[in-house]
């Protein structure tokens, strides 16, 4: 059973928000690549819910409610007590059970192959991903030209 | 191998035995006087089944809930916010509170609604040693006729009927079984 | 008296049958799936997702090819599936400032830290009609070029040093949801920017564009457009700590406005504010304006008696699933009520004749 003052909340964090913005295939298929699928019990069976997401006024000010957004949450034990918690966003019940595995076997002797084979290569792709739309933002980024004018 | 106590002992399909669970208590609330069988939640001592039931089925992050004496434990605590993620609160804000009667305090500390809005109101959960079909006589709307139910403190729960439409509602819970006494019942002494 | 009347479900019934032949169109075209929808009109499923208030973009989707392309159709589906799902719980304030903008534009300050970054716009466009998409078979490739890595910065952060810009002090205070509690006037800033997150697109800029016809003016500029995604995160109460729960796409907009001070307020800039999920710019920047114009009584400004300054006004008439249940109800069988205005206003016919008869005779 994994012991749980050892492992960080700043790496679980990562890991966990990294299974919560995962594109549903992505994480698929490489999970479906990985060695084993352990067994386990479930503490709370994948839910669909809605979370209010909240804003700033004026981007610093008061809190206000903007608006839901769906997640889908679940909670499970494998087989030697370690717990895992998935919460993903969107309505797949099936990413979620995903996510909480990967969340158990993170805290367990096979966090390094797990990391390895899903996180890793997870990460790699999302970053791609983004720094391709980042890339094609810094295209549009406008280059202003002085136009000197008048006599002097 | 088992769990850490707090994550365990939630219902097992949510979706169905929530609407058991509801369905028993909305028949209470709607029968004063009659008992009904609540299952479904294993909740940590010493909260009875249904209490516990009856908390995971009425209660999620927008219901506060005051635990009172006993049973406000950090098992009770940890169990409720997992399984519910209901905000723990001081019994004048609480829209449920639980506890056994004597440990709930004076009834006027509770909300019981506006006239725009009597629903803003608590809600208590009542932990009883006995809950049987003698003492009180109730009467009202549900009741064909009179009914009759053990109650804690006849004259405080004549109080609270006496602010309809404003006023708390009570659930009393012994082990798995649940009964009811909405604002709306009359109450008097059984002759 | 209240006499019902049964009937018509045979009726009811196959004009569900024709309304699903009807959305499938000609059988030999192909029909459109939820991903062409998602990604080909996203900016229809933005609406969506904004005014049914839930951001999930296939949920959008799927509405939209259900209500045939009516998009306040649309949004009632979204907001009657809204209902169903059990409220799990509330993020922590998105941080915009750490948005990874496809598009970042100011029309205040020409050299902004961040630049200007016109994204996927329509702004320079021609509007003129495109024949060539009418042709299938492009698929487009954007240049691209280095990108930024560090966060942009807000433009209203460059004019706070001076002082001269009212400020947005932060408070954790909790705010009021009008999903949850019916909305009660006077009202407050955070259901204001509620209520007019999930307005609707035309109403919000109709009262936007009444200020700037001179119905309470309040002279804004776009301090700072933005557009892109950023994660939320929410505190998970059995991990003790927060994570983030997902990504979405946001537009905020951030009016600066001219102000020459007030009984209480000192000359300077003052703000409106515009956020709205998804690709949704002419909404956010009609948002911001609107709530600058209902900030009047705040900054000591005159009640000018414009319809934008008026919060009951504007609330009331912002929800377009509101406006559209209570006009589309007309429609429907008012066989009673009508027959009981038939008989009075024929009563008040007789009478009225009774009364010219008499008359008439006597002269």
């Amino acid at each position: 059973m994994a012991d749980q003052t050892k492992i960080l909340n700043a790496e679980r964090q990562d890991w966990m928000g990294l299974l919560a913005r995962a594109p549903e295939s992505a994480l698929m298929t490489l999970w479906d690549r990985y060695e084993t699928h352990p067994s386990f019990e479930w503490l709370r069976s994948p839910e669909i819910g809605g979370v209010m997401v909240r804003g700033r006024a004026g981007g610093t000010g008061d809190r206000f409610n903007l608006g839901e957004m769906t997640v889908t949450r679940c909670s499970l034990m494998l087989q030697d007590g370690t717990v895992g918690h998935g919460y993903v966003q969107g309505r797949s019940k099936p990413k979620a059970e995903v996510a909480a595995l990967i969340d158990a076997l993170m805290q367990t002797p096979a966090a390094g192959t797990v990391h390895d084979q899903v996180i890793a290569p997870l990460k790699e792709q999302m970053e791609a991903d983004k720094t391709g739309r980042a890339s094609k933002a810094a295209a549009t980024k406008v280059e202003f030209f002085t136009m000197v004018r008048g006599e002097d | 191998m088992t769990a850490q106590p707090h994550y365990s002992g939630g219902f097992q399909n949510a979706p169905v035995q929530a609407a058991h669970a509801f369905r028993a208590a909305m028949t209470v609330m709607a029968r004063p006087g009659e008992i009904r069988e609540l299952n479904g939640s294993r909740p940590p001592n010493p909260l009875s089944t249904a209490a516990g039931t009856l908390l995971l089925t009425l209660c999620d992050p927008e219901t506060k809930v005051h635990l009172a004496g006993a049973i406000n434990t950090d098992a009770v605590r940890e169990w409720l916010t997992f399984h519910t993620g209901a905000p723990l609160a001081q019994a004048a804000d609480a829209d449920f509170a639980v506890g056994r009667w004597a440990e709930l305090g004076s009834l006027g500390t509770y909300r019981i609604g506006t006239a725009e809005y009597p629903d803003r109101s608590a809600t208590l959960i009542v932990e009883c040693d006995e809950l049987q079909q003698a003492g009180a006589e109730l009467s009202g709307p549900g009741i064909k006729g009179t009914a009759q139910l053990f109650l804690p403190d006849i004259p405080a729960l004549q109080a609270n009927a006496a602010l309809y439409p404003l006023g708390c509602d009570f659930f009393f819970t012994c082990g798995n079984r649940v009964a009811a006494l909405p604002r709306s019942t009359r109450i008097s002494m059984e002759t | 008296m209240y006499v019902a009347v049964k009937g018509g479900e045979k009726a009811i019934e196959n004009a569900h049958a024709w309304l699903a032949e009807e959305r499938r169109g000609a059988p030999d075209i192909a029909e459109l799936s939820i991903a062409q929808i998602r990604e080909q009109l996203s900016l229809a499923v933005n609406r969506v997702m904004a005014e049914g208030s839930l951001y999930d973009p296939d949920l959008a989707a799927l509405a939209i090819k259900q209500a045939r392309g009516d998009l306040i159709e649309a949004i009632f589906l979204i907001r009657a599936y809204r209902t169903t799902l059990p409220r799990l719980g509330y993020s922590n304030p998105v941080k915009t400032d750490e948005m990874a903008c496809d598009r970042r534009i100011s029309a205040t300050f020409k050299d902004a830290p961040g630049g200007q970054v016109l994204g996927p716009t329509f702004d320079y466009t021609h509007r003129l009609l495109d024949f060539k998409l009418a042709a299938e078979g492009e698929v487009p490739v954007a240049p691209t070029l280095q990108p930024r890595t560090e966060a942009t910065p807000h433009i209203t952060e460059f004019l706070k040093g001076e002082d001269i810009i009212q400020d947005e002090p932060a408070s954790d205070a909790t705010p009021g949801d009008l999903t949850r509690e019916p909305m009660e006037f006077p009202s407050n800033r955070p259901l204001r920017l509620q209520s007019l997150t999930r307005g609707d697109e035309g109403f919000v800029l109709g009262m936007a564009y009444s200020t700037q016809r001179g119905y309470a003016r309040n002279h804004a500029f776009v301090g700072e457009l933005r557009i892109g995604k950023l994660a939320v995160e929410m505190d998970i109460p059995e991990l003790g700590f927060a994570i983030d729960i997902g990504e979405i796409e946001l537009t905020e907009c951030e009016t600066v406005n001219q102000f020459k001070g007030s009984k209480t307020e000192p000359p300077q800039f003052t703000r409106g504010y515009g956020l709205v999920f998804g690709q949704s710019e002419r909404k956010s920047i009609a948002m911001a304006l609107v709530d600058r114009a209902l900030r009047w009584e705040e900054l000591g400004e005159d009640n000018l008696g414009a319809p934008a300054q008026d919060e009951e006004f504007v609330l009331s008439h912002a929800d377009n699933i509101q406006a559209t249940g209570f006009l589309e109800h007309i429609k429907l069988p008012h066989y009673v009520d009508f027959q009981s205005e038939l008989e009075l206003v024929r009563k008040l016919r007789r009478e009225a004749e009774e009364r010219i008869k008499p008359k008439e005779a006597a002269e």
